[in-house]
């Protein structure tokens, strides 16, 4: 029996009692609304994971002072000044497969333009931060090495900043105050949005490293170091040679434990990404429960149709057909019910993720892949599920079907 | 080899026996029945309930194996088949015609015609073709895609009857076929027999009770407690 024949078969099979067909199909249609909907929620979460790695750079690696692993011992407020401009010096001069690297030191602190004043982070830097925090300018210009050294009081602003500020424009060329000490205002920053941990992160004044260190914090160490690898293969290169080069140029013995920290921000969202995986994954535990339930129910609806339909599957053999022609008869209506819900049941969770997009505003991502793992699970259950079934009814003896009543 | 192929029967038992059960309550439905029928015969089955005539039938028809003896169908020894091999055996030479039809509910004439030709894998446009000529014969071409619900008995068995020749079987075995019809129905029904036995050359078997339908047929068989206990009108005489 042909292929063809057999699917047809089936399908008339299934439409001549549409209304069972539908509620066996149920469980199914859950079920792959299920994996659906959990899919595009679980790779929904990761795009947005994935966007705020690409904002804050894959690349980045982050050092800052002290070291969180230190037998249990505080190392106490001289951990915290271990790392200077030197050391910014010595990293970008010497490790090999670095792109730029800047100082970062921040302090809060209120920031007064003109009658409108706003509270916010002041960090201190180098221009090399621009290209190692892969950011933009809007407006205006950055400060220049030159302005480093001269200790200029300049600033750019973040754009929340900017907008607090001067909310009708024109802050290019303005003046900032910020602790008594005049800032003049040389750029806007390109909005960056807020970070993994919803932290604002155009909510800050950047000045040089120099100017801050004097004239604001009065600290002569800095509180971290950027580092920007060339590619993100060569991340951990970079940071175990800067790791090797600040234990080098902080003289510490081989028994001494590292007084800084090396990280890389794809390790810090990583963790997010594993929640969003379990989320994910407590979804799929739902939508299998559902699968199998559904597949039972398929099971159950086969088997009757099995029994009611004895004297047709009686006939059937006696007119020439074999018991693998009945088995795949029935494990192709099996597949054909599984699948049609299968179908529905994409829909469905196409719909559900449209719908916690729309009004929970969830982020969603429906691929390719989950539809066609939804599909794919779907089919197998029918398989699965119909087999047995199929194989009562082609195991079953002609006569005994034929004059079964 | 024509001459060999036709001096021999078209079914050769010998010797059968069919055993339901296991001793001591084993059921012996058939003692040891030898028969032989030529091409071209049309056969009454007759006998009591529990005469073992069903059995026989069944055994003829390849839906059963016998318990031991041989079965000669078209000079192949069928007694040992396989069940697909059966299923082969019964979709190219033999067709049934049932009591109660046993059509397909809310499917046409014409793919209840069509059904054994799905199972020989007959392409669709050939099926298509054979299914017309064979109800054409059966006089029901104008009712061909009428639902079994919308037909009448009488034209409800010779749907059956045309789904039995659609494979050009050389053997028709029908079960009671004028059990479920009023008289009318019947005559109809067994002319078409006696027609097909007559114009086509097919062997044509029937199972009955009814002394007036053995009527039809040049040969009675008769059966009583698992055995042939007369055997009218054969060509070669009792077994």
């Amino acid at each position: 029996m042909s292929f063809i024949v057999l699917v047809r078969t089936a399908w008339k099979a299934l439409l001549r009692n549409v209304s069972r067909s539908l509620l066996t199909m149920l469980g199914i249609i859950i079920g792959v609304g299920a994996v659906i909907t959990s899919v595009a929620i679980g790779s929904g979460a990761q795009a947005v994971v994935l966007k705020q790695i690409e904002s804050l750079g894959a690349n980045l690696i982050v050092i800052t002072p002290g070291s969180v692993t230190s037998g249990g011992v505080s190392l106490g407020s001289g951990a915290r000044t271990s790392l200077k401009q030197d050391d910014v010096s010595a990293i970008e001069a010497n490790v090999p497969e670095v792109a730029g690297a800047a100082p970062y030191s921040q302090t809060n602190a209120q920031v007064v333009a003109g009658g409108v004043n706003w509270f916010t982070v002041i960090g201190g830097t180098t221009p090399a931060w621009l290209s190692v925090e892969n950011w933009n300018l809007a407006q205006g210009s950055f400060f220049t090495q030159d302005d480093v050294s001269r200790v200029s009081k300049v600033a750019v602003l973040g754009s929340t900043v900017a907008a607090n500020l001067f909310p009708a424009g024109g802050a290019i060329g303005s003046t900032i105050i910020v602790k008594s000490v005049p800032f003049r205002v040389l750029g806007v920053l390109a909005t960056k949005g807020q970070t993994g941990f919803g932290r604002d992160q155009d909510d800050v004044v950047i000045v040089p490293i120099t100017t801050h260190q004097e004239r604001l914090t009065g600290q002569t160490w800095i509180s971290s170091i950027l580092v920007s690898a060339s590619t993100a293969d060569t991340v951990s290169g970079v940071i175990d040679a800067a790791e090797r080069l600040l234990r080098l140029v902080h003289h510490l013995s081989p028994i001494q434990p590292d007084d800084f920290t090396v990280r890389n921000i794809a390790n810090v969202q990583q963790v997010r990404m594993a929640t969003a995986d379990t989320q994910a994954l407590l979804l799929a535990a739902v939508a299998i429960v559902s699968l199998v339930v559904g597949g039972i129910g398929i099971m159950n609806i086969m088997l009757v149709s099995v029994t009611e339909r004895t004297r047709e599957i009686g006939l059937r053999m006696a007119v020439g057909a074999r018991g693998r022609d009945i088995l795949l008869q029935f494990l192709i209506e099996a597949l054909s019910m599984a699948s049609a819900g299968g179908v529905i049941g994409i829909g469905l969770g196409i719909g559900i993720s449209f719908l916690a997009s729309r009004f929970a505003h969830w982020p969603t991502v429906i691929s390719g892949f989950s539809v066609f793992l939804g599909f794919a699970s779907a089919a197998l259950t029918g398989v699965v599920f119909g087999f047995y079934p199929a194989r009562r009814a082609a195991a079953l003896d002609p006569i005994d079907a034929l004059r079964y009543e | 080899m024509n001459n060999t192929v036709d001096r021999e029967p078209l079914i050769e038992v010998r010797d059968i026996t069919k055993v339901y059960g296991e001793e001591p309550y084993a059921v012996h439905a058939l003692k040891g029945v030898s028969l032989a029928i030529h091409r071209g015969e049309f056969l009454a089955i007759m006998g009591p309930s529990g005469s073992g005539k069903s059995t026989f039938m069944h055994l003829l028809g390849c839906l059963d194996h016998p318990t031991s003896g041989s079965y000669k169908l078209a000079g192949q020894e069928v007694s040992g088949l396989s069940r697909d091999q059966l299923a082969l055996v019964r979709g190219r030479q033999i067709g049934f015609v049932f009591q109660s039809f046993n059509l397909l509910s809310r499917t046409s004439a014409r793919e209840n015609v069509e059904l054994p030709m799905l199972y020989a894998g007959i392409a669709r446009q050939a099926r298509d073709e054979r299914a017309r000529s064979i109800l054409e014969k059966v006089g029901l071409i104008d009712r061909m895609e009428h639902r079994p619900n919308e037909l009448s008995g009488g034209q409800q068995q010779r749907v059956a009857i045309a789904r039995a020749l659609v494979n050009d079987a050389p053997l028709l075995m029908a079960d009671e076929p004028t059990g479920n019809l009023d008289s009318a129905s019947s005559v109809e029904i067994m002319t078409l027999f006696q027609h097909l036995n007559q114009e086509n050359g097919i062997t044509v078997i029937v199972v009955t009770h009814a002394t007036e339908i053995a009527a039809w047929s040049g040969r009675i068989v008769t059966f009583h407690d698992g055995l042939i206990v007369a055997d009218h009108g054969s060509a070669e005489g009792a077994a």
